[in-house]
């Protein structure tokens, strides 16, 4: 048992770096991100940590100074959040393509424009194509156990890792969590020993050559291939994570799901919103269940669609749009998951929380009496609805 | 102790609404609860009206919303009573604590409330003997565990004096100044 | 110059090139138009030539000017343009 205490979400992202103690952390600060870099510079200059620290003049520049480091060998992390990671976008791919095991604490909020400054997810989506791996946390406690988690996924998949939070909600939330001590996290993670260095001087080798037309679409297709292994991975990781810190993670959460007839789909703070609601349900008779996706990518459909293909009504919440006229990225791609299956669910999409709207108790019940609604008429009367938004 | 207590606090910027949330959060996990404790954020200016959360329950808290139906409000600056809809969804059992001279039942009709418990006490005068300025914010937590019973006031002092080591390392007389004040607000909260 | 191409699954990862000094297994000299033709006897081994030559096709023995090496260059004239106009030891002619 480790040791209890209260902190903010950010504060357990940091406490995790801390504990991590990694090489190096490039960082540039973004509200409300900024507090974790913040308290590691405090960690380094306490000296409680050995990481070189390099306060870097763009996110852009934080990136591109990780993948230096990642390259030589070193372990490496950063932090940010909203435009930081946008402005990271382009060494986002160049990170994922080289195959560095780079792990971002990353703080989701809305991008402009408008200018706000709130969660929703809309940040870390439009990174799910750049070939990282990302894991979303309901707490302050999944945050921190999926940081350093994140460290031992990344180097194993040789993928990048970014691990989320909901800005505000969660990293400026204090909540009750167990901290793991230094010595067991040392031993979780153990030493970094990366396959290939640009400063070993006895095997020298070339990162970042350009390749033509002969041989860009061989390597995408391996880093395709990671991706799908990846998975294995973070059950192996999650495994042993809960084997000695018995706490359990999955590629998803399943709450109250077995025997549920009606579902629904959430990444981030807002599963723990619908859990009350699940209960409440349940206590009245209802059929309710969550499935709260962790790792979004890899996408684990296969899974998904095994657990979902007998729940006949399904509500997917997305915390952003994809501006497509299709809703979100969740809904998307859940519903494509479940297509093949003869008699498949219904599914709907409900866009919600968007800069940082707050999703209350009678939202969540109003999505499982749409679901009802459904069941009753069989008619669907709004595929993509938006949850919360004024008329 | 309810299954689950809600806090809103209702303040100015600077005034320390969200520190003493975090407090507040910190000593009751102190006593074995679960908490939560949240400020609300928006544009951050000084003299702003503010709002900080908290939740605590003896079983884990999953919820992440805001606030809808708090069981106790905590009022830091009593000018907020004009302006700002204090008692908005306070349940029919709730506890209203404001930062005032006055007695609770000259509060009750200014905000006009019916039923529930109005509790004052004067924390900002406390605050100005004890600590030498006008930061309600450590004061207005005596009250509240007086007047809620939700945490012991001995491991409050302890864990008020351990976190205001860390913030206030180079001002001693600070730490003293905060353990009085809220040691005389336990004492010196009114109810009706 | 025929290399099997390779199947993705016999790749280094992440487009990586697992050896030092490949780059001498690739002869840039087929991209060369115009060819610099080095004069032993105009020339003063003054190196500029070898200090300006961006591929390192410039053979050097005992800090003296051998010539040039052709697998390498790629015609773009450097050296003959930054040879000192006094001496003029490098000449570009047309590549055959």
């Amino acid at each position: 048992m480790g040791k209890i205490s209260a902190k903010t979400g950010n504060e357990a992202m940091a406490e995790a770096m801390r504990q991590i103690n990694p090489d190096v952390v490039a960082a540039y600060p973004i509200t409300p991100a900024t507090e974790i870099v913040q308290i590691f510079a405090g960690f380094k200059s306490d000296g409680l940590v050995d990481t070189e620290f390099i306060a870097t003049e763009s996110e852009h520049s934080a990136l591109s100074a990780c993948i230096g480091s990642a390259a030589s060998g070193a372990r490496t992390m950063t932090a940010t959040a909203s435009q930081g990671l946008v402005l990271m976008q382009e060494m986002l791919y160049i990170a994922s393509g080289l195959r560095l095991p780079i792990v971002i604490a990353e703080v989701n909020r809305a991008l402009s424009s408008p200018i706000n400054i709130h969660c929703d997810h809309s940040d870390t989506m439009g990174a799910r194509d750049s070939g990282w791996i990302q894991i979303y946390s309901e707490n302050a406690q999944e945050a921190y156990d999926n940081l350093i988690q994140a460290v031992r996924i990344a180097e194993s998949a040789l993928l990048p890792v970014m691990v989320t939070i909901d800005g505000f909600i969660i990293s400026h939330g204090m909540e009750r969590i167990e901290i793991i001590p230094d010595e067991e996290v040392k031993g979780f993670i153990g030493e970094y020993r990366p396959r290939y260095t640009l400063l070993d001087e006895e095997r020298s080798i070339t990162m970042g050559a350009i390749d033509f037309t002969d041989y860009f679409f061989e390597h995408k297709r391996q880093q395709i291939e990671a991706m799908k292994e990846a998975k294995e991975k973070i059950i192996e990781v999650s495994k042993e994570f809960n084997s000695r810190f018995k706490r359990d993670y999955g590629l998803f959460e399943c709450y109250r799901l077995e025997d549920a007839r009606y579902a629904l789909v959430v990444l981030g703070s807002t599963g723990g919103t619908v859990k009350v609601v699940v209960d409440e349900l349940r206590e009245d008779g209802v059929k309710a269940g969550l499935l709260k996706v962790r790792v979004f990518r890899p996408f684990p459909w296969q899974e998904i669609k095994d657990t979902l293909a007998y729940i006949p009504f399904i509500a997917v919440m997305d915390r952003s749009d994809g501006l497509s006229s299709l809703g979100g990225p969740v809904f998307q791609e859940i519903r494509s998951a479940l297509y093949d299956i003869d008699s498949r669910p219904k599914v709907i999409n409900y866009i919600y929380g968007l800069g940082g709207r707050d999703t209350k108790l009678h939202h969540i019940k109003q999505v499982f009496q749409d679901l009802q609604g459904i069941d009753r008429t069989g008619r669907i009367d709004g595929l993509i609805n938006y949850l919360g938004v004024r008329e | 102790m309810k299954e689950l207590v809600e806090i809103r606090w209702h303040g100015r910027g600077g005034q320390g609404a969200k520190t003493a949330a975090l407090l507040f959060a910190d000593a009751a996990l102190g006593e074995g609860k679960y908490v939560q404790a949240f400020p609300e954020y928006g544009p951050e200016r000084m003299g702003a009206p503010v709002q900080s959360f908290n939740r605590l329950s003896d079983r884990p808290i999953t919820l992440h919303c805001g606030v809808e139906e708090p069981s106790v409000v905590v009022v830091l600056d009593e000018t907020l009573l004009e302006i700002v809809d204090v008692v908005r969804g306070l349940v029919e059992d709730g506890i209203l604590l404001v930062n005032t001279s006055e007695i609770p039942q000259a509060i009750r009709r200014k905000v006009r409330l019916e039923g529930r418990k109005v509790f004052t006490v004067d924390a900002s005068t406390i605050s100005r003997e004890t600590i030498g300025q006008d930061i309600p914010n450590t004061p207005m937590l005596g009250a509240l565990i007086k007047v809620t019973g939700f945490i012991n006031l001995e491991r409050m002092l302890d864990d008020t004096r351990r976190r205001l080591e860390k913030k206030f390392k180079s001002k001693p007389e600070l730490i003293d100044g905060n353990i009085n004040a809220i040691k005389r607000a336990y004492q010196e909260v009114k109810g009706e | 110059m025929s290399l099997k191409t390779k199947g993705w699954r016999e790749l280094p990862i992440g487009g990586l090139i697992l050896e030092g000094g490949t780059s001498e297994m690739y002869k840039t000299g087929g991209w060369r138009s115009l060819k610099p033709i080095w004069s032993e006897e105009k020339c003063t081994h003054c190196l500029t030539c070898w200090i300006y030559c961006p591929d390192s096709a410039i053979l050097l023995s005992d800090e003296k000017v051998q010539g040039i090496n052709y697998d390498y260059c790629k015609g773009c004239g450097i050296c003959a343009k930054e040879c000192p106009t006094k001496v003029k030891a490098i000449e570009m002619v047309e590549e055959r």
